[in-house]
């Protein structure tokens, strides 16, 4: 068993972030610093006629105003690809201020640069515009009768039409059947921290302190748009103040904060303003779900159709992938998920922390809530009774699962055998159970991973790698991954990331950020240790000297024979011995390419446990066990903790989340943390993380499967499910308001 | 209904003295420091910490009074740097989460958020911080339901609330125990 | 923002001065409303008068067994002030209940009342908006208005009065003292919020340059069985979808005292007096309580997305009185 992988260490960079001395993207500080601020379209569809900057150029301290009559035209605009590809990775196929254009609310449509952040957010106010108005679609209603199912979506990798079997004629057959249809609100993603570039060039380099999920994808991305060779681009992240997607893709500001900066020829700070969130880096679409359920009486399940349908920009083919794990989370010979789309003037929807799954399992998992009552089965037994072995898509078995042991410990948590006895009363409060299945894929990159280790000679070691550090805990894990390989206590190793001279990485999106990272980083520190060994064994001065490498192994921060224990020496005396000052292994983890042998995804569960007000409606979710088999952990306090705030991210999206178009003027109607609701302290409540241990052998080198989203995928129906078992009402719409139950 | 009364309060009738709206010098005493900023009246405390003190331990997640993030003291209590106007600081002791540490030694409120992983991205946790450790000055630090209420203006998009309020009830009992041992 | 001038004042007729003699200047007292607005482009001032200086942030009691508080102590300190939390829990609770505990420490009791609506297309700065922008239309009347108000509204505008402290206020028929130049005023707090009408950009009847000094609340024996029960989606730090401000006393099964008021759902804090009405000399109880309810509410004129507020008022109001009848009822 692994002595540093999975133990509970604090995080590395709690002092930095409690002292406030962690520097984020728009707290970096550099001669001659300049603010930039963005305005965006007061209309959603048309054109502008006029622009007049002179009042913005008049006012105090401003240095330069952008509009798409002087912002220099990009180099190219790359489609739009997820990031965890590993290349450019715009959020959408359009680029701002390039022609008169308007394709949504809120397009930037002028940048303002000055010499202070209020002149600048002044001065942005002033530049005035002359629209030529056309009417906006902008909601499902608008786009109901004229929507397309596309070939494909999400960069071109999930098919528009997927199916197996005959699904019409296995619902006509059914001896049960449920149809439900269900609205869900758009949602922001709303990180603390609004998206920010500082900017610089120097010598004809540009330098990028950018808030990202991955610093490679932003210097693949400006590089692209501003035909700048790769080379000549740094980006710098060493802390990220939250992403949840919205720093997934690569959105305009950070290339037009490198715009301004060449412009005014002076370091620009771009920092979106809360409201600007809303329009900047994409959203949760709004969505409509039609869930159809055959089964027989025993409750197994015969027939499965999904159909999604939610508006995308002008621009893009773009739904979150609501229906994938849904095909492949039951066994059931009869399936057909179809995505439709129709037009709309919004943004590009984009990833939101677990995108897709935590939409899509809301509405599969409620149905199948419904048809457990229906059938008079508990909602657990029903899910058991529909364990997929094997993945249903694919006929293959997984390559980990561990969901019946999440059922179980679950519903052992939560005290799920008292939900039979139906709900309690307590004062005006009724309270209720509920429970869902969790799923999201364990997808990987597609393309190799690099890492680089060292070792000093006096005993220290530092991993190195690209990724960047959103509030995983990134740099803890990965220092015990380093530790754990090269067998020296963790204390020793420090991980250095958030920069793109280092080994290049994809960006850490869906989940996939600590398996891929560690496999980088495990392969180079497992690359170092045998170098080492290595040498030593063909070191005269080694104890070692001579001995067969495979009976070396690692004691107590030393290298030893494995059956003489007394026998060996540090890395230290090693390299001293050597007059090396370091030694270091840079190495890769290719993912394996082809058809893989394995159906991977994550599983779990969740039990809510919720009271509503009988008369008021008000609904207060009392307690929420999650139970998840994330394969490898490797820190189990930093995953229970991503896990936790993944949970109380579905209880936002049940109950409070949502994003209100005003469909005349085109224009979210509530963009700011006042008015879009996010939890609060007093929201959440006693949140049990349980974790299931499952071996992966197949994910990645370390079997590690991810804990990102996994925490979101099914906590809205878990919510829901407990609602109905509380009132008696079914709720088919998110969020989940008073309105709903009075 | 109104009444029409003498004005009876007051002395002063000079004008007061207007200043700005260029920049004007202020006087800001944060963290023991005095900070003189040639600065216009209408920036925030926020801005002024942030870039003119370069204290970015402070943060601008909405600059709306709607976050928290910006959480300093004024004399002792927690205010919303970003609605407060710098100008309207001066003679009054400004804090910040960078004045929190006894040098090298954390409080015993940071400490305990790192104990209990209070945290993930880390940029709600200055405003958190300097609003947990004047809760508990407040006397709002009783139990997990004041708590939550009493930390509602603190929003943490990672939602590492249960952690949050595990860690205060234990600095809490710290700054108990710290106080006795000053007053014994 | 735009640029401001700026300065501090050091006594009331001082700064009652300056500001009555330049339109385009305004008092800063904390400064929740004024910079959040300044900054957001709803306010244009152009010189602002600080005054936290002035001495009047007193907690007293007057005379005739009254309360005055000073319109520039904050609300964390007024709630917190033994003899209001004995004596007007229900002005403690709803101050409790409003924003975060960080805004309540900055915030004035004057500049509480005079806080803006929080109606999204007056806050954004652009929309038509006959508050912000008299004659430019109301967005809000076919917009997004789930949050909006039902009662008092006119169709020039909808937006509620976002007051927590107000509600109470009203309840226990408070007066708002100030000063102009010329000299004091009183005004009673029914006729200090003022409904939109034809003239929602006027919200109060005060001149330009009127200070709030104090709020007096009178003494009100009755006031010690309060509550102020607040409805809101988030659990806290959010303004009320419906709140009820409620004081009740009942001898022998029947009320003989009701004072009833209530927020998020009108555009003004809104007396409920055709309930109280009702209800006094009334059978202490919910099916009596739920008549006077219905009756207050029967003039809501709501949109489709904020109907449920009529209903939810009702229950809201029936929940309030409930829980201050004493146990056993009209028994």
């Amino acid at each position: 068993m692994s002595a540093v992988i999975g133990q509970p260490l604090p995080r590395i960079d709690g002092r930095p972030k409690t002292t406030g001395a962690a520097r984020y993207s728009a707290d970096i500080p550099l001669p001659g610093l300049t603010y930039a601020v963005l305005a965006g379209s007061r209309i959603a569809a048309g054109r502008i006629t006029r622009v007049n900057a002179a009042p913005a150029l008049a006012a105090t301290g401003v240095i330069a105003v952008l509009t798409h009559e002087n912002l220099p035209r990009i180099a190219a605009q790359p489609p739009v690809l997820p990031s965890l590809l590993g290349g450019p990775s715009p959020g959408e196929t359009f680029f701002p201020m390039q022609d008169a254009t308007i394709h949504y609310g809120g397009q930037h449509v002028a940048l303002v640069v000055a010499d202070t952040y209020e002149r600048a957010l002044h001065a942005a106010g002033l530049v005035e515009f002359t629209y030529e108005e056309e009417p906006a679609v902008t909601v499902i209603d608008q786009i109901r009768d004229r929507t397309e199912v596309p070939d494909s979506l999400f960069g071109g990798f999930v098919p528009g039409h997927s199916s197996r079997g005959d699904v019409e004629a296995a619902l006509d057959r059914a001896e049960v059947r449920v149809d439900a249809t269900y609205h869900l609100a758009a949602n922001h993603q709303n990180p603390l921290e609004t998206s920010a570039t500082t900017a610089h060039w120097e010598g004809g380099r540009l330098f990028l302190h950018d808030a990202t999920q991955g610093p490679n994808a932003t210097q693949h991305t400006v590089a692209a748009l501003l035909g700048v060779p790769h080379a000549d681009i740094r980006v710098i992240s060493h802390y990220v103040g939250g992403s949840f997607g919205a720093k997934a893709s690569i959105w305009h500001h950070s290339t037009l904060a490198a715009m301004a900066a060449r412009h005014v020829g002076r370091p620009v700070r771009l920092a979106l303003t809360r409201e600007q969130m809303f329009t900047s880096c994409g959203h949760r679409e709004e969505q409509e779900h039609s869930v159809s359920l055959g089964a027989d009486r025993q409750g197994r399940l015969t027939a499965l159709r999904h159909h999604k349908l939610s508006p995308t920009s002008q621009h893009d083919d773009w739904a979150e992938t609501s229906l994938e794990v849904g095909a492949q989370l039951y066994a059931c010979d009869a399936y057909e998920g179809v995505y439709r789309l129709g037009r709309a003037h919004t943004m590009t929807p984009t990833f939101m922390r677990c995108p897709g799954e935590a939409s899509g399992l809301f509405a599969l998992e409620s149905t199948l809530d419904q048809l457990a009552g229906e059938l008079g089965l508990d909602p657990l037994e029903l899910r058991l009774r529909n364990h997929a072995d094997t993945d249903p898509v694919t006929e293959k078995p997984w390559s980990s699962k561990g969901l019946k042991e999440c059922y179980r410990r679950g519903a052992e948590l939560i005290g799920w055998h008292r939900r039979a006895a139906g709900p309690v009363a307590d004062g005006d409060w009724l309270v209720g159970l509920g429970m869902a299945s969790a799923a999201y894929p364990a997808a990987g990159p597609v393309n190799p991973q690099r890492a680089r280790v060292r070792v000093y000679a006096d005993g220290s070691a530092v991993a190195q790698a690209a990724a960047s550090e959103f509030g995983t805990g990134v740099g803890t894990a990965m220092a015990q991954v380093a530790a754990e390989a090269l067998g020296l206590p963790v204390e020793r190793v420090r991980f250095e990331a958030g920069d793109t001279d280092l080994p290049n990485l994809a960006s850490a999106v869906g989940s996939t950020g600590a398996g891929m990272i560690s496999a980088a980083v495990h392969r180079a520190a497992v690359a170092l240790r045998d170098q080492l060994i290595a040498q030593a064994v063909a070191d005269p001065g080694s104890p070692l000297h001579g001995a067969d490498p495979g009976r070396v192994g690692l004691s107590g921060g030393r290298m030893v024979l494995r059956d003489r224990r007394d026998t060996g020496e540090s890395y230290a005396e090693l390299l001293l011995r050597a007059h090396q000052p370091d030694a270091e292994a840079t190495r890769s983890w290719a993912p394996p390419q082809g058809e893989p042998t394995h159906a991977m995804m994550t599983f779990g569960a969740h039990f809510a446990e919720v009271a509503v007000d009988r008369d008021l409606g008000l609904v207060r979710v009392r307690r929420l066990v999650g139970a998840f088999a994330p394969g490898r952990v490797l820190n189990a306090r930093t995953a229970k903790s991503q896990l936790m705030g993944g949970m109380l991210w579905g209880m936002g999206q049940a109950l409070l989340e949502q994003s209100v178009m005003d469909r005349r003027a085109g224009r979210w109607a509530n963009p700011s943390l006042g008015d879009y609701l996010v939890p609060v302290n007093a929201d959440a409540p006693q949140v049990d993380v349980e974790l299931v241990e499952v071996t992966d052998d197949v994910v990645n080198p370390l079997g590690v499967k991810g804990v990102g989203e996994i925490g979101q995928a099914g906590t809205a129906a878990a919510i829901a499910a407990a609602v109905h078992h509380a009132t008696g009402r079914r709720v088919r719409n998110l969020p989940i308001v008073v309105e709903d139950l009075l | 209904m109104t009444t029409q009364k003498p004005v009876t309060r007051g002395t002063d009738t000079d004008p007061p003295l207007l200043r700005g709206p260029g920049p004007v010098t202020v006087a800001l005493k944060v963290n023991g420091t005095t900070h003189h900023l040639d600065i216009e009246p209408r920036v925030s405390l926020l801005s002024a910490l942030r870039d003119g003190c370069d204290l970015t331990g402070s943060k601008r997640g909405c600059d709306q009074g709607t976050c928290g993030a910006c959480t300093v003291w004024v004399e002792g209590r927690r205010v919303l740097g970003c609605l407060t106007l710098a100008i309207t600081c001066e003679g009054h002791e400004v804090t910040t989460v960078e004045g929190l540490a006894d040098g090298d030694a954390l409080h015993p409120m940071q400490q305990r958020f790192i104990d209990a992983d209070a945290f993930q991205c880390g940029y709600c946790t200055p405003g958190q911080l300097m609003s947990a450790v004047a809760l508990v000055r407040e006397g709002r630090a009783s139990d997990e339901a004041e708590i939550k209420e009493w930390m509602s203006g603190n929003l943490c998009r990672c939602a590492a609330y249960p952690h949050i309020r595990t860690a205060i009830l234990a600095a809490r009992d710290d700054m108990a125990a710290h106080d006795r041992e000053h007053d014994a | 923002m735009r640029p401001i001038g700026y300065a501090r004042a050091t006594a009331v007729s001082q700064a009652v001065k300056a500001v009555s003699g330049d339109r385009d200047s305004t008092y800063l007292a904390g400064g929740t409303t004024q910079v959040d607005l300044l900054r957001q482009g709803v306010f244009g001032h152009a010189t602002l008068i600080d005054i936290n200086a002035l001495p009047l942030t007193g907690i007293d009691r007057t005379d005739d067994g009254g309360t005055r508080i000073g319109a520039l102590a904050r609300m964390s300190d007024v709630a917190a002030d033994p003899a209001v939390r004995d004596h007007l829990p229900l002005v403690a609770e709803s101050l409790e209940l409003s924003a975060s505990a960080q805004l309540r420490h900055m915030a004035s009791i004057g500049g509480n009342l005079l806080q803006r609506v929080r109606c999204g297309y007056y806050r954004d700065g652009a929309s038509p908006c006959n508050k912000r922008a008299p004659g430019s239309g109301c967005a809000a009347l076919t917009g997004v208005n789930r949050n909006h108000a039902v009662l008092g509204v006119s169709d020039r505008c909808i937006a509620v009065h976002p007051s927590d402290l107000a509600v109470a206020l009203t309840a226990l028929d408070a007066r708002v003292l100030t000063a102009t130049t010329t000299g004091e005023r009183a005004h009673h707090i029914d006729d200090f919020f003022l409904e939109p009408g034809d003239t929602p950009e006027r919200e109060h009847p005060l001149e330009h340059g009127e200070l709030i000094t104090a709020v007096e609340i009178p003494d009100t024996p009755t006031a010690r069985n309060s509550r102020y029960l607040k409805l809101r989606d988030r659990q806290s730090y959010e303004f009320a979808l419906v709140s009820v401000a409620a004081t009740l006393r009942v001898e022998h099964g029947l009320v003989t005292g009701v004072r009833l008021a209530l927020g998020g759902v009108a555009t003004k804090p809104w007396r409920a007096r055709q309930a109280e009405g009702m209800l006094l000399g009334g059978t202490a109880d919910a099916q009596t309580y739920a008549v006077a309810a219905r009756a207050e509410m029967a003039a809501a004129r709501p949109t489709p997305a904020n109907a449920f507020k009529v209903e939810l008022a009702q229950r809201a109001i029936v929940r309030a009185l409930t829980s201050l009848t004493p146990a056993g009822g009209a028994a």
